[in-house]
């Protein structure tokens, strides 16, 4: 069987025409398997949905209780029949409950990574290398220009920030689900204990963290009333990075705004978006692991999707590994 | 260099003077000799380092690189300097340790020993040994393209900063004195500030000293005082210079102290005293030579030169009206009178090339109201205002309140039609406090707002925030952090923009180029078909140009 019959790309996302699934659709489809919770993979409205017990959970908090027909769970190394194909989830490392999807029929296995890292993140369960003969890959970060440092380097430019700059409020900016408890899990490995604030937005999924054993240390609401803006001096504050062009941002002493992203590798990326203070912490591969973990798996055939497909592509030429872009639309990168 | 690397790092996203100075002082106070002077040395452009080529650079990101993949990456960073620095890795993942990379000591000793031939080969060794981070700074350096948004003067300030607070805090002007006698790595400047040695000698007095400035007059400043213990004189619209000669040296410098000997050889070369003079340089016929001084915009076409063509200094001559005398010859003459000091420069100039040099003539007057009134319509198009300055005052560098006073002539004010906003920085960056606005001008399309300036300043907290909720509820359009507002002919939000100059400029799309331009005031009471025209700014530009 060639690997197109079990697995191809269609308008609505990959689909498997045997199993009559979608993976990670971005319209409402009759049958979802679901990577990982961020918006642009798991959407609301499909009739059924396959995927973690995490995904799911954090579907239900983004969505409500109707954001799906049907739910089923997966754990992870659990073998499922889909209509006779078997699909399993495997630990992504990429945010609580993120998985790589195993799709197998007739002796043949394509792996859907979906978002994966290979650091070291105490929120979610390490990416776990599988076996495959095609190995579809993400490519956010698919540039030779990307190598994520340590985090605790980038904490550490906080915490000496925080000593520099007492007066002003730290506004860091993270993404709601996974960045931003990762981030304050960071910043508590690092021996910072004093309150965290938090944006709104951030509330129902930190507590769906502590909930599932993932202690962030003291966590504050950062929504008191207005005009005491003392309050947050020399405060760390954590939210969207939206939230910092907005009223809600006047509230802070002289903020001093920091994002989290991998994105702040390139200083006019930092520049652009008005950050004083970048932390490149991702929760995408770097280039080096992404070229690492494709060595490690050796898959032969690589599928890549969403980011710098071309250049990731490129380099399984100079490496004599079959690879081709899949082009797909409607991934915004959301966890970066 | 992990340490001036952060710094850089830093310094380019901050944008506010106080965060600035904050991270310079820290540098200076925790990084050894001879690193920080350096650091200093790179930061106040004094930094004499063996330049890089980009296209070696970019051969020995080659060597060990696909082409196509480098493309990819530099197409996406967009900075050779930032793509090399970042791709030079290749796969590896480990990280350098901070303590084993070179100082930033060591990287321009050794650079500065290299023959010919062996460049190629230490900047590969030295990209290997560097962090990204450092190998940064390292290209920038290198490259000699560092451009982060610090002066001369803030390193200066930040200098002070580091030796104080308390008793060992030295004032900035201070610093600025010696600064000129001085060479990097700057360390008997660096002792003097940690109070761990007396102050650094100077060897010659033809370096730049501070200059002493005056505050504007505001309301009830002069009723106070007697006009009989101060002199007024034009103040002139051109760029306030020092010239200093002493055994042979002799220099113009800018008011903050950057050297433009190079860009003025027909002043510098016309130099018969010795001595440190203040004044103004301008562009055109000196007093006694009977032709008038040229406008703002014609000294222009000298400034901001590293050479000059003869063309140009036949078309633009450049002169010196004098204003005041620090040195006499070598001898310091700072703290004598205004008067004495005048006296003394008068002598100077009298010797001085009559068609390079005069001296700026006094305006008499009895009373503040008489002075206001020879303000308001001055004899000569190119004074903006009259100066004001205490007969006994020494020469104080820095702004002090109360010798010295300038007096402007009033400033021109438009109405203009907000056209479009952008986010501030720091305090304001939660604010849209950039605004760039328009007047009526006739276009083949008809008549149409065109975008005559910007301006982020001259309004209160209170209006900001009206402002503010102006853009975020009448945006029209987005292009990155910029907002376009809704501005039609009889809705929009017309700001009285006041400014202190007007020219022309080939740079604009309408023809005008304002000076200074801030907003005065809110026309809530306007409607945007009651804004100015273009015309009536031309008109101010032929005005001044007659």
């Amino acid at each position: 069987m060639k690997p197109e019959a079990l697995l191809h790309p269609t308008p609505a996302g990959l689909f498997c025409p045997i199993g009559r699934f979608h993976v990670d659709p971005v319209r409402p489809v009759e049958r979802a398997l679901i990577t990982h919770g961020h918006s642009d993979h798991a959407r609301a409205g499909h009739a059924k949905v396959l995927a973690t017990r995490q995904t799911l959970d954090i579907m239900r908090l983004r969505y409500g209780e109707d954001f799906c027909g049907q739910e089923q769970a997966a754990a992870f190394g659990e073998e499922i029949d889909v209509d006779g194909v078997r699909v399993s989830f495997h630990p992504a490392g990429h945010v609580l409950g993120s998985a790589q999807i195993a799709i197998e029929k007739d002796g043949l296995r394509i792996v859907v990574s979906g978002d994966y890292k290979r650091g070291v993140d105490p929120t979610c369960a390490p990416f776990v290398p599988v076996a495959c003969d095609v190995f579809i890959t993400e490519a956010t970060f698919g540039l030779p220009v990307f190598h994520h440092p340590d985090p605790k380097d980038e904490i550490d430019k906080l915490l000496t920030s925080l000593k520099q700059f007492p007066e002003r409020s730290h506004l860091i900016g993270a993404y709601a689900l996974g960045k931003a408890q990762r981030v304050i899990r960071l910043i508590r490995d690092c021996g910072y204990s004093k309150p965290i604030f938090i944006h709104g937005a951030l509330a129902k999924l930190c507590d769906y963290y502590v909930g599932q054993g993932i202690d962030l240390g003291d966590i504050r609401p950062a929504t008191i009333e207005k005009s005491s803006p003392d309050a947050f001096k020399g405060a760390v504050i954590v939210g969207p990075p939206s939230a910092f062009q907005d009223r809600w941002a006047r509230r802070f002493n002289e903020p001093l705004i920091a994002f989290a992203s991998g994105w702040m590798m390139v200083r006019q990326r930092a520049k652009q978006g008005g950050v004083e203070l970048p932390l490149v912490i991702s929760d995408h591969c770097d280039w080096p692991e992404l070229l690492s973990t494709i060595e490690e798996i050796g898959p032969s055939e690589v599928w890549v999707t969403h980011g710098r497909e071309e250049a990731l592509v490129r380099w399984c030429e100079l490496k004599n590994i079959p690879a081709r872009p899949l082009h797909l639309v409607g991934y915004e990168d959301e966890g970066d | 260099m992990k340490a001036f690397a952060t710094l850089l790092d830093r310094l380019v996203l901050t944008p506010s003077r106080n965060g600035k100075l904050t991270l310079l002082a820290d540098y200076f106070r925790d990084t050894p000799d001879p690193d920080r002077g350096y650091g200093l040395a790179a930061l106040a452009g004094g930094l004499d380092l063996k330049s890089v080529k980009p296209a070696m650079l970019r051969d020995l990101v080659l060597e060990r690189m696909d082409p196509v993949l480098f493309q990819y990456s530099y197409d996406y960073v967009g900075d050779l300097a930032e793509t090399i620095s970042l791709v030079w890795d290749g796969t590896r993942k480990d990280e350098i340790d901070d303590d084993h990379q070179p100082r930033l000591g060591e990287v321009v000793t050794r650079m500065n020993s290299l023959g010919r031939t062996e460049v190629r080969s230490a900047v590969r060794d030295l990209l290997d040994r560097l962090d990204t981070s450092s190998r940064f700074a390292f290209l920038k350096l290198v490259t000699g393209a560092l451009r982060i948004g610090v002066s001369a003067r803030l390193a200066k300030q930040a200098l002070s900063d580091m030796s104080g607070p308390g008793e060992n805090k030295r004032d900035v002007t201070e610093i600025e004195t010696l600064w000129h006698g001085l060479t990097p790595p700057y360390e008997p400047l660096f002792a003097w500030l940690e109070g761990r040695a007396e102050k650094p000698v100077l060897a010659t007095p033809a370096i730049f000293h501070s200059v002493m400035l005056a505050n504007p007059v505001e309301t009830g400043d002069l009723e106070k005082l007697d006009p009989a213990d101060y002199a007024a004189e034009w103040k002139w619209d051109g760029i306030r210079v020092q010239m200093s000669s002493y055994g042979g040296t002799k220099k113009l410098y800018s008011r903050s102290g950057d050297d433009i000997t190079g860009a003025f050889p027909d002043i510098v070369g016309s130099i018969n005293f010795e001595g440190v003079i203040d004044g103004e340089l301008l562009v055109g016929g000196t007093a006694r030579s009977n032709n008038p001084t040229r406008t703002f915009s014609d000294l222009q076409q000298r400034l901001n030169r590293k050479t000059v063509t003869a063309r140009m200094l036949d078309d633009y001559p450049a002169f010196v009206r004098a204003y005041d005398l620090l040195f006499e010859s070598d001898s310091d003459i700072r703290a004598e009178t205004f008067f004495e000091r005048r006296r003394r420069l008068g002598d100077v100039i009298e010797r001085a090339p009559h068609d390079r040099f005069d001296l700026s003539e006094l305006v008499p007057f009895a009373t503040w109201d008489e002075l206001d009134r020879i303000r308001i319509a001055p004899p000569d198009p190119v004074i903006e205002g009259v100066m004001i300055k205490r007969k006994d005052s020494p020469y104080q560098a820095g702004r002090l309140k109360g010798p010295w006073f300038k007096w402007k002539r009033d400033p021109y004010n438009i109405d203009a039609v907000m056209l479009y906003a952008q986010r501030g920085h720091g305090k304001r960056s939660s604010y849209y406090s950039d605004f760039t606005f328009g007047v009526w001008a006739e276009t083949p399309d008809g008549e149409e707002l065109v975008p005559v300036g910007k301006a982020y300043f001259g309004f209160t907290d209170a209006e900001l925030e009206v402002l503010d909720k102006f853009v975020r509820d009448n945006t029209i359009d987005r292009f990155g952090p910029v907002r376009a507002v809704r501005a039609e002919r009889d809705f929009g939000f017309v700001l009285e923009v006041a400014f202190e100059g007007i020219n022309r400029s080939t740079r604009h799309k309408s023809g005008v180029a304002m000076r200074f331009p801030r907003i005065a005031r809110l026309r809530y009471d306007k409607l945007p078909r009651d804004a100015d025209r273009l015309s009536t700014l031309t008109a101010m530009v032929e005005a001044r140009e007659a």
